[in-house]
């Protein structure tokens, strides 16, 4: 991969931030944009703008083919068995959501259980948990190790024959571990439960190829991977989202609404993925979706996580050089995409990140919507956290030590 | 009158177990807030002259020549309300 040639593509990566050349090391957050995508979303509406399906005009039917030939690029890019597997939503969160309140709501009881981590993200506890308490299941959560691997012994004990779904997360937001979601979904279906994947952290940075890993379900977020943001995908089996209920109601997703006087509307549901599209799509962002696909493919995925992986061992190694810096998670990088959780001994998270904002570097600190893992597994009122992705160099990490090394100062 | 909203931009509320609160200066404003303020408090140590640690009535916050500030230990919104009143008018 030429990383410079990379970096030219992206216009943000030229900009100064408080007078110093911008360093991003928040992809794991939102990533930038390459100009090929800039231009595509740009190129829909100055020349093909439209609203998708049942009109008859021409930019309509063009941006349906735009829309439908988005979700074909990006089932492919999941190696998902056909596009209809394939559900646009606003991101992660709301492709989560959208399995809970649908698929959820209409299949889960008392006496039922939901097996969660407690590495997850809050988009992948918060809406089990509201669900929850409307019909009344049960969730249980599986240990994390203290260098934030998953406890597979006690995510495999926890399943019975209670358990209709576990819910995992492929790619930690926090420390960056990839799970065995081959193994857990595995052993899902052994014991007659579904598998959720949040792909969020993982989708933009490794090959996930949905069917060999058997997933049930898989949420991901465009713009975590140069895509623009509002824009995400749900894949789900076919079978399974036939028969689901939708999310919600609208246009799009119904065959048709028959009123009849004193009976009122007879409705019948459009197939899936449309069923679960309701009102006019976000169309442009799909569109910078699929250019986004396309512009990762021709880099490499292999690329991609070589290429992070590479540069999260040399920025461990150079922040092992700060002496009040600690790392946190797993040391196993074999196992991990590019994320860094640190903490800088005797300040805030926020100070640290306040600072590295102050010399142009951009690092997130907090949470990082995820206060479990902090809370029960790391023991920290939050952390710092540096993440990679292709146009990030070793010049950056350099400079982001060195930043480090002033910190340790104050 | 100057008031603190002529200076600040907008106050957030942090992520994690520490309550810290980011102050946030309007842009065009933010040299005239740093200037204001380090006048007023006392300075307890700096880093590279755009880092600037320091205390006021008890209270102790960072500034930053990127124009924000961090603040510990505030209890409330008042609390907060009064000491940049006290720093910035």
């Amino acid at each position: 991969m030429d990383i410079q040639a990379v970096r030219q593509d992206f216009p943000i990566l030229k900009r100064q931030v408080n007078n110093y050349p911008l360093i991003y090391f928040d992809n794991a957050a939102t990533t930038q944009k390459p100009r090929q995508v800039i231009d595509a979303v740009s190129d829909f509406y100055e020349n093909h703008n439209g609203n998708v399906h049942r009109a008859v005009h021409t930019l309509s039917l063009e941006a349906t083919d735009f829309y439908e030939k988005s979700r074909e690029k990006i089932a492919k890019f999941i190696h998902a068995k056909e596009s209809s597997e394939l559900v646009f939503v606003r991101g992660t969160t709301e492709a989560i959501n959208l399995v809970a309140y649908s698929w959820g709501l209409n299949s889960l009881n008392r006496g039922d259980e939901v097996l969660v981590s407690l590495m997850e993200h809050h988009s992948n506890i918060v809406p089990w948990e509201i669900i929850s308490k409307i019909k009344g299941f049960t969730i249980k959560y599986a240990n994390v190790n203290a260098d934030g691997t998953l406890d597979y012994d006690d995510f495999e004990s926890k399943f019975s024959s209670k358990t209709k779904i576990a819910c995992l997360s492929h790619v930690s937001n926090v420390t960056g571990v990839i799970n065995d979601v081959k193994r857990t979904a595995k052993v899902a279906h052994d014991n007659g439960a579904l598998m959720l994947v949040d792909g969020a952290q993982s989708v933009p940075h490794l090959t996930v190829d949905v069917q060999d890993l058997d997933m049930d379900f898989l949420a991901f977020s465009g713009h975590k991977m140069l895509g623009p943001t509002g824009i995400g995908v749900l894949y789900g089996k076919k079978e399974l989202l036939e028969k689901m209920p939708p999310f919600q109601g609208g246009g799009e997703m119904i065959k048709e609404v028959a009123y009849s006087q004193g009976k009122g509307c007879s409705i019948s549901w459009n197939d899936p993925p449309w069923k679960f599209e309701a009102g006019t799509p976000n169309i442009g962002g799909a569109v910078g979706l699929a250019e986004a696909v396309k512009y990762l493919e021709a880099v490499g995925m292999d690329e991609v996580l070589s290429h992070e992986k590479a540069l999260t061992k040399y920025a461990v190694e150079r922040m092992q050089e700060c002496n009040k810096v600690t790392i946190h998670g797993s040391s196993d990088l074999s196992k991990k995409c590019g994320i860094i959780p640190f903490s800088v001994k005797g300040l805030s998270s926020h100070d640290v990140a306040l600072i590295c904002d102050n010399y142009g570097i951009m690092i997130r600190s907090g949470y990082h919507c995820a206060q479990p893992l902090h809370q029960q597994v790391l023991k920290l009122h939050s952390s710092d956290r540096a993440s990679f992705y292709i146009y990030n160099t070793r010049e950056e990490v350099d400079r982001f030590v060195e930043v480090l090394k002033e910190i340790e100062q104050l | 009158m100057a008031t603190v909203e002529d200076y600040v931009s907008r106050i957030e509320g942090t992520c994690g177990e520490e309550k810290d609160v980011i102050v946030v200066f309007k842009y065009d404003k933010k040299d005239e807030a740093i200037a204001r303020i380090l006048k007023k408090a006392t300075l307890k140590n700096t880093i590279a002259g755009i880092i600037f640690e320091l205390t006021f009535q008890d209270t102790s916050f960072r500034l930053y020549t990127s124009g924000k500030a961090i603040f510990r230990s505030i209890k409330n919104k008042q609390e907060l309300n009064d000491l940049l009143a006290n720093l910035l008018l």
